[in-house]
């Protein structure tokens, strides 16, 4: 066999149809490499043979998916439920009160209130409003979401385990407490693959709020994708310098001095390639064709000079300021416009321990109006059919005070035993308010919705069946729910 | 690794299993091999181990169990007759209750399979203990002549077998490669083998003088001896340990952050340095287990094992708010149980956390009997935040830690310590002096009692403000602030004072509702930080002012890093002026804490004021804009500064009342209660001594902390109570537990004791059946690319039949019978004709052993983050070859720590400015969750829990980072820079010379005329725009050349670029 002949090549690459099936079916009986076939850009590639999938498991989506897409907004620090969405008007006689003892049933608190001598209860100050032909409730502090009340569905019966931050945004993300397994971006990029084939699958996006400066840090755990394949990770994408690492050229090069040295890095790449046969040279290659596009469609995607005023207004005023809640809104848009898969936007600054009237209203600043003018621009481009909405945190919040219950301030600690999520979009049922709780919004009393129902219901609307999606490691078959989780029908449009 | 599918592999995704291919009607099948796969994966989960979840009251993974009737009274396995067999019905069915397994399950299974499980039950149905739970026995190794193998085409062996016959390993390889009807690949060249081994065992590539003197040597020896002297110098070079190390610091967790939440600093890089010492010392692996796992309770331990038992202080520890110790104290234990499983085991042990293993012999029970050998440390299990402790929230270690000094800071220590021993010495001295004083005392006291002033005097003072404030005296003799609020307000106050003694100052801070916040400060958020306090005495009769010389302070309440002893030591006219300003802050921000708080000023010995005096006191706000104290008054004392107290110093009611007594009728309590008073209240020679004992106590305690130190294990006396966790859960206590390990393997060796001392003993036992196969393994993928158990995470019986265990366990066995001597091993695997060969596939051969598992070819595959790094610093020259350290900063895109948070100390990274941007990437300072992002690209495991295997990747990013991230491209120009210097006179000669140094051969002639021609064309570009070319030469912080031509030097920079991102380059092969 003469190696250098270019026959070789071609035959090469033809052998690779079948040489893949017979190497996927070996590596996936034990689960490590080739079962992870979702890459973190599309596949399409010219050098390799046409497929079906656009670079997830074959298997799925295992049947029509609601939505192609999901940005999901997700609130760090833990935003207060009986503030925002769950009004208890009862309880304003109670101000003061002991939280009885019936209502908290001995249950475990954080080490922050648990030596308090009283529980006071901490009535909201804020009024609810009734909104749209739903009748939505929500808090007075968010005029805006109130707008589109009737696209979206309450869900005020979801609760966790973990009790503190770093366990309960780990859970939320990969379904378990602990560090290790792979976040539902991942799991979901891994199992669908891209659509785009020039930037990838997976997109966060993060921002501080205002109403807690310094609150709550994340983690590259979040968007880790633990055991999968580490090209399934979240992207980070950045608020300073390039928007993905490593983007710009150095200064001094230009786009056509990369291209003639790409071009002679792939000359000399595909000699070698003919020498040697090793078709992972071909795969080389082709990142390198597809990071020289991400340099072109990186800029173009965060250039919003051609937005039209009437849509950067309906975001408000920070809309401008890069690396605020509002700009990643408006760019999460354009990245859904642009078939991302999993766009995920976290907001810090939701921990209101203490001074909770002062900092929420921060947050709701920030927030309120930008994800109603997500929701009202997929809308008015025909995405938000397909493209499902998620906006909440890691738990909820104690109905007493945590410190010094006074007329106007008041803070709550964590409470993992009920808080709310909204959702919209693809496949969720519009106006709907599911779930309730206690008269002390404290414990559950209709339909709760644990997390793991939660994620079987997203994977289900992008077309996962949630106990399908799995992925073999140490010897063990491993899923985002873990061995739990209901889709929650009732949530379905 | 990243293949495609086709649309051919859709229907068969999930759980396609290992089946000996070819299965014939006169195999003999095994269990192991055959049937355990089949049965592990769709089987075990309900007829398993797991007693709990195990259905229909059937068990399939003991042949006892499984011949016996099930609660229906069908049996499921019959032997000797499948058709008898209701497991055998029950696969076969079509019938959708009763088909197994269940369609739920969403497993499959094929007809090969049922068709070699009827066989197994045909043939007797024997079970075989899972594979990698027997002690490997020691293969034969196949003789070269029972091998019918076609000439290999290797030049030096009589018999075309050349050097296969050399190395038992290659003779179990020959052996499956003949079965497979495969032959060899022919050898590498010499270039390609120093490159493979030096990257293999030292992670840098062959220097061009190496790679020509191998060359040589190779011509003149023949390659098996070259390849033999290359491995002996390689393994002796202290590279190796750093090699070595960056594996090991994936299994341990290693990092420089406690991880979680606030993820602050700590300090662990003595552990990382014992690693890469015992790598270099070749400490065998049974000591280097030892050590690590118990080295604190070895007798004598030296301070090098006691740090090695770091390895499992490596874990992250919790230092969130709200967090319950108790439950992160278990997820610590229970961390430690998992990595020791992973590393040295090969076992899923956590799976055991919450209920009995669902594919191996171990119960939960035994999970927890492993637990309690690690849950008797001196620990929380949290990170410690409380006063005075090592670590804190603002970064540094959690107890048990060791201090590492110096051997000048022993001697200093022993100093301090000499001195904290006279002055117990002179305590005791005093004492003896004490009652006799006390009585003396005591008719002078009485005295004084009853002409007593307060103690302190509210001087009635003039108050000014520089910065512009008004402020207003209050009633009660405070000022208030108002109007204009200046960054860095100074209050100036001056007022008569008695003549007499002037000992010290009292500054009250009073919350007023015209504030902010209603509270003490004048910043919005209600806080305030106060700097300095100043006072000068100025009377006629006075030559010059006295200058008060406060040397103590004291407050009722400071915030935590703003403490008021700030003030004294920054205030102190000995001192001078530091540059960054700290005070006393009172958390004003805080609702809670907004409420009247004092402080005192005291000087070291008092001042004596003359009379018609007037003091002068100076306050100012130097730390933060705007944070001036809103309320505020002043007093001063007389009283001596040993007895003055915030509170006054008044004599409490207790005592006046013991005064009172007639001393004859005094209770020895009161007796007591009086002395301890004079002593303490008094200038007495008893607290003189005190005072000096305190303050030698301090200095040690003081300079002790500054002492590098490291987190280890530290055993209690008794050992902490273990319980079952029912489903884990912390607070849930099961049966009481004792140290046990598992049923399934072999006992504790005699004699060992039953801790971590014999756990580790128990670990490198040579009856353990795991811990020799999973090292040996776990090298094999390291020199192979994959292990010949792929599994190598997981040697349960969910893992892989192995693709050659004849060699895998006589690799086991070798490593015990050579004393677990690591270099050795490495050594075997290296020398042997199957490293050697050349990596060039064929089509027909990628077709059948596309995995190269019968290694047949050589393998080829990325390298890692750490040596892409490190070799192109290595190619460019610029690597600085040090040997451990504290970790260090290189080059980091701006705010990767910020961006994400803003808790702890770990912010604001700052690149080092020398040695530390251009050292061996596994010195680079790891916060775990946000870690550094060049690695993450290229597959870094985050480092928060262990991870024994890395994936293997390639994508767009990893291209950006190579060619866009300025550690590459400053490597690139600084090779470029030495091409037109070193590397001769025309572009083809440079060209040349750097490509040899980046893949350790000479370019082809078509390789050299891409080149030439791409730097052509990058001359004329940079010719025509010199601008472009003195910004590419500019990046990264060494500096060009300055005698450079600077187009020429960006031309060539492009080159080098291009070279540094070759595949070959990227590619170890």
């Amino acid at each position: 066999m003469n190696c250098n002949d270019h026959h070789f090549l071609k035959l090469a690459l033809d052998q690779r149809v079948a040489l893949t099936r017979r190497t996927f079916l070996q590596r996936s009986a034990s689960g490590i490499g080739l079962a992870a076939l979702g890459a973190l850009l599309g596949e399409r590639l010219a050098a390799a043979p046409a497929a079906a999938s656009p670079g997830g498991v074959p298997a799925f989506p295992n049947f029509p998916a609601k939505a192609k897409r999901i940005i999901y907004l997700f609130q760090s620090g833990a935003p207060s439920q009986m503030d925002l969405f769950d009004p208890k008007p009862e309880l304003a006689r109670r101000r003061g009160e002991d939280l009885p003892d019936s209502i908290r049933q001995g249950q475990r608190l954080t080490t922050m209130t648990s030596g308090q001598k009283r529980f006071p209860v901490a009535p909201t100050i804020f009024n609810f409003q009734q909104h749209g032909q739903s009748g939505a409730t929500l808090s007075e502090l968010l005029p805006h979401l109130g707008e589109v009340a009737d696209d979206f569905c309450i869900v005020r019966s979801l609760f966790t385990e973990a009790i503190n931050h770093d366990p309960a945004i780990t859970f939320m993300q990969t379904g378990s407490q602990l560090a290790g397994r792979p976040s539902i971006g991942s799991w979901v990029g891994y199992g669908l693959g891209s659509e785009n084939k020039d930037l990838p699958a997976y997109v966060v996006l993060t921002s501080f709020g205002t109403g807690r400066r310094d609150d709550q840090p994340l983690y590259d755990r979040l968007w880790s994708s633990g055991f999968l394949p580490s090209k399934h990770q979240g992207v980070k994408f950045r608020n300073q310098g390039d928007p993905v690492l490593y983007l710009s050229n150095p200064p001094g090069v230009d786009r056509d001095a990369r291209r003639e040295m790409l071009d002679e890095l792939s000359t000399l790449n595909q000699q070698h390639h003919d020498a040697l046969g090793d078709p992972e040279i071909q795969t080389r290659i082709s990142q390198y064709e597809m990071a020289f596009r991400m340099q072109a469609s990186v800029p173009d995607l965060t250039d919003f000079s051609k937005e039209s005023p009437d849509v950067l207004e309906m975001y408000g005023p920070e809309v401008k300021t890069p690396g605020t809640y509002a700009s990643n809104c408006l760019l999460a848009r354009r990245l859904a416009e642009r078939d991302v898969r999993f766009v995920q936007l976290f907001h810090m600054g939701w921990d209101h321990h203490g001074g909770l009237p002062t900092a929420i209203r921060g947050q709701c600043r920030d927030t309120d109006q930008p994800t109603a003018a997500l929701i009202k621009d997929l809308k008015q481009r025909g995405l938000l059919d397909d493209t499902l909405i998620v906006w909440g945190g890691e738990f909820g919040r104690t109905i007493y005070s945590q410190g010094t219950l006074t007329e106007d301030n008041y803070g709550r600690d964590h409470h993992p035993r009920c808080f709310t999520v909204l959702l919209a979009g693809g496949g969720i049922k519009r106006g709907l308010t599911l779930g309730g709780t206690d008269d002390y919004c404290y414990n559950i009393v209709k339909d709760p919705v644990h997390v793991h129902d939660l994620n079987a219901t997203i994977l289900h609307l992008l077309g996962i069946e949630h106990t399908r999606l799995i992925y073999r490691y140490q010897g063990r078959d491993f899923r985002l729910t873990d061995i739990h989780g209901e889709v929650v029908k009732s949530m379905l449009a | 690794m990243m293949r495609r599918p086709s649309r051919f592999t859709s229907a068969l995704f999930v759980f396609a299993l290992p089946l000996a291919a070819g299965l014939r009607a006169e195999d003999k099948v095994q269990f192991n091999r055959d049937v355990r796969p089949i049965f592990s994966d769709t089987c075990f989960q309900c007829h398993g181990p797991d007693e709990k979840k195990r259905k229909a009251g059937l068990r399939l993974d003991t042949r006892e169990t499984a011949v016996k009737p099930a609660e229906s009274g069908d049996i499921a396995i019959v032997p000797g007759k499948p058709e008898e067999s209701e497991m055998v019905k029950r696969l076969e069915t079509t019938d959708p209750d009763d088909v197994m397994p269940p369609s739920k399950l969403h497993k499959k299974i094929t007809p090969e399979q049922i068709a070699a499980v009827k066989k197994w039950i045909a043939q007797g149905a024997e079970y075989q203990p899972h594979w990698a739970f027997i002690k490997p026995e020691r293969s034969a190794v196949p003789r070269l002549a029972d091998i019918h193998l076609p000439d290999t085409g290797w030049k030096n062996g009589a018999d075309g077998h050349g050097d296969w016959t050399a190395n038992p390993v290659d003779g179990f390889l020959l052996q499956s490669m003949a079965a497979k009807g495969l032959t060899p690949a022919r050898e590498a060249a010499p270039e390609t083998v120093i490159r493979r081994m030096s990257l293999d065992l030292t992670g840098l590539p062959p220097t061009p003088a190496e790679v020509d003197a191998f060359a040589q040597s190779w011509r003149t020896n023949g390659s098996r001896v070259a390849v033999d002297k290359l491995a002996d110098r390689l393994l002796a070079s202290p590279r190796y340990g750093e090699r070595m190390a960056v594996q090991w610091l994936d299994f341990a967790r290693y990092a420089d952050s406690n991880g979680f939440q606030s993820d602050t600093s700590r300090q662990m890089w003595h552990w990382r340095d014992w690693v890469i010492d015992a790598f270099n010392r070749n400490m065998p692996f049974d000591e280097f287990t030892l050590e690590q796992l118990a080295g604190d309770m070895l007798p004598n331990a030296t301070r090098d094992q006691i740090v090695a038992s770091g390895f499992q202080r490596n874990c992250r520890l919790n230092g969130e708010g709200g967090r319950i110790v108790e439950e992160w104290f278990a997820e610590t234990v229970i961390d430690r149980v998992e990595t020791t499983g992973m590393t040295w085991l090969g076992l899923t042990l956590g799976c055991c956390r919450c209920h009995d293993h669902k594919f191996d012999p171990i119960t939960q029970r035994e999970f927890y009997q492993f637990f309690a050998f690690f849950n008797s440390s001196d620990e929380n299990g949290v990170l410690d935040d409380f006063p005075g402790a090592a670590g804190s929230r603002q970064g540094g270690n959690s107890r048990p830690v060791l201090a590492l000094p110096s051997p000048e800071e022993e001697a200093q220590m022993a100093k301090l310590e000499a001195v904290v021993k006279t002055a117990q010495q002179r305590v005791a001295e005093a004492q003896k002096q004490l009652p006799q004083l006390a009585r003396d005392w005591e008719a002078r006291f009485r005295e004084t009692l009853q002409e007593k002033k307060p103690a302190w005097q509210l001087l009635a003072a003039e108050a000014r403000s520089e910065g512009g404030a008004t402020l207003t005296r209050l009633e009660d003799g405070s000022w208030l602030a108002s109007g204009k609020n200046p960054p860095n307000d100074t209050y100036t106050v001056t007022a008569p004072i008695p003549a007499g003694e002037f000992s010290g100052l009292l500054l009250e801070a009073l919350p007023d509702a015209s504030l902010p916040q209603q509270s003490l400060g004048r910043n919005s958020n209600g806080n305030y930080v106060l700097t300095s306090v100043e006072a000068e005495i100025s009377a006629p009769s006075l030559p010059q002012q006295l200058v008060a010389d406060f040397t103590r302070a004291e407050a009722d309440y400071e915030q935590k890093g703003w403490e008021v002893k700030q003030i004294v030591d920054d205030n102190s006219p000995r001192r001078g002026k530091q540059k960054d300003k700290k005070g006393w802050a009172i958390d004003g921000n805080d609702p809670a804490k907004r409420l009247p708080r004092k402080a005192m000023f005291v000087t070291g010995s008092p001042l004596t004021v003359p009379p018609d005096a007037t003091i002068m006191i100076r306050l100012k706000h130097e730390a933060l804009a705007n944070h001036n104290i809103g309320r505020f008054r002043v007093s001063a004392t007389s009283l001596p500064p040993t007895v003055v107290k915030l509170n006054g110093g008044d004599t409490p009611k207790e005592i006046r009342d013991i005064l009172d007594l007639d001393p004859a009728k005094r209770t020895p309590a009161q007796r007591g209660a009086l002395l301890k008073f004079y002593r303490e209240n008094t200038d007495n020679p008893a607290s003189r001594a005190d005072t000096a004992l305190a303050e030698a106590k301090k200095k040690l305690e003081d300079f002790s902390r500054t002492l590098a130190n490291s987190m280890v294990m530290k055993e209690l006396p008794q050992p902490r109570e273990a319980f079952v966790l029912i489903r884990g859960e912390y607070d849930k206590h099961g049966d009481k537990v004792e140290r046990g390990l598992p049923a399934a393997l072999p006992p504790l060796p005699a004699g060992a004791p039953m801790d971590r001392r014999g756990l580790a003993r128990w670990i490198t036992a040579p009856d353990n059946p795991l811990t020799a196969r999973v090292w040996v393994n776990r090298a094999w993928e390291k020199f192979f690319g994959i292990g010949l158990v792929r599994t190598t995470e997981n040697l349960g019986s969910q893992s892989e039949w192995p693709s050659n265990p004849e060699l895998l366990d006589f690799l086991a066995t070798e490593f015990v019978r050579l004393k677990w001597d690591m270099r050795a091993m490495q050594k075997l695997l290296v020398t042997s004709a199957a490293y050697r060969q050349s990596s060039q596939v064929t089509p027909d051969l990628l077709e059948r052993d596309p995995e190269n598992r019968l290694v047949a070819r050589g393998p080829r595959f990325r390298l890692s983050a750490e040596l892409l790094r490190d070799q192109a610093l290595a190619i460019s020259g610029l690597l600085v070859e040090k040997i451990g350290g504290p970790s260090v900063r290189p080059y980091m895109p701006e705010g990767v720590w910020d961006e994400t948070s803003r808790y702890g100390d770990m912010r604001n990274y700052k690149a080092d400015t020398g040695e530390g941007l251009y050292r061996r990437s596994l010195y680079t300072i790891w916060k775990r969750t946000a870690s550094p992002p060049t690695m993450m690209i290229f597959d870094s495991p985050s480092r928060e829990i262990c991870t024994v295997k890395r994936s293997r990747t390639d994508t767009p990013l990893q291209a950006l980072s190579l060619l866009n991230e300025v550690t590459f491209v400053e490597a690139a120009r600084a090779l470029a820079q030495r091409m037109i210097l070193e590397g001769g006179t025309t572009p083809e000669q440079r060209i040349a010379w750097a490509f040899k140094r980046a893949t350790g051969h000479s370019p082809k002639a078509g390789e050299l005329e891409v080149l030439a021609n791409g730097l052509n064309a990058r001359l004329a570009r940079y010719q025509n725009d010199i601008g472009a070319a003195q910004r590419l030469i500019a990046f990264g912080t060494s500096k060009p050349d300055p005698n450079a031509n600077p187009s020429e030097l960006a031309a060539y920079t492009l080159t080098a670029n291009v070279l540094l991102n070759l595949d070959e380059v990227i590619t170890r092969e």
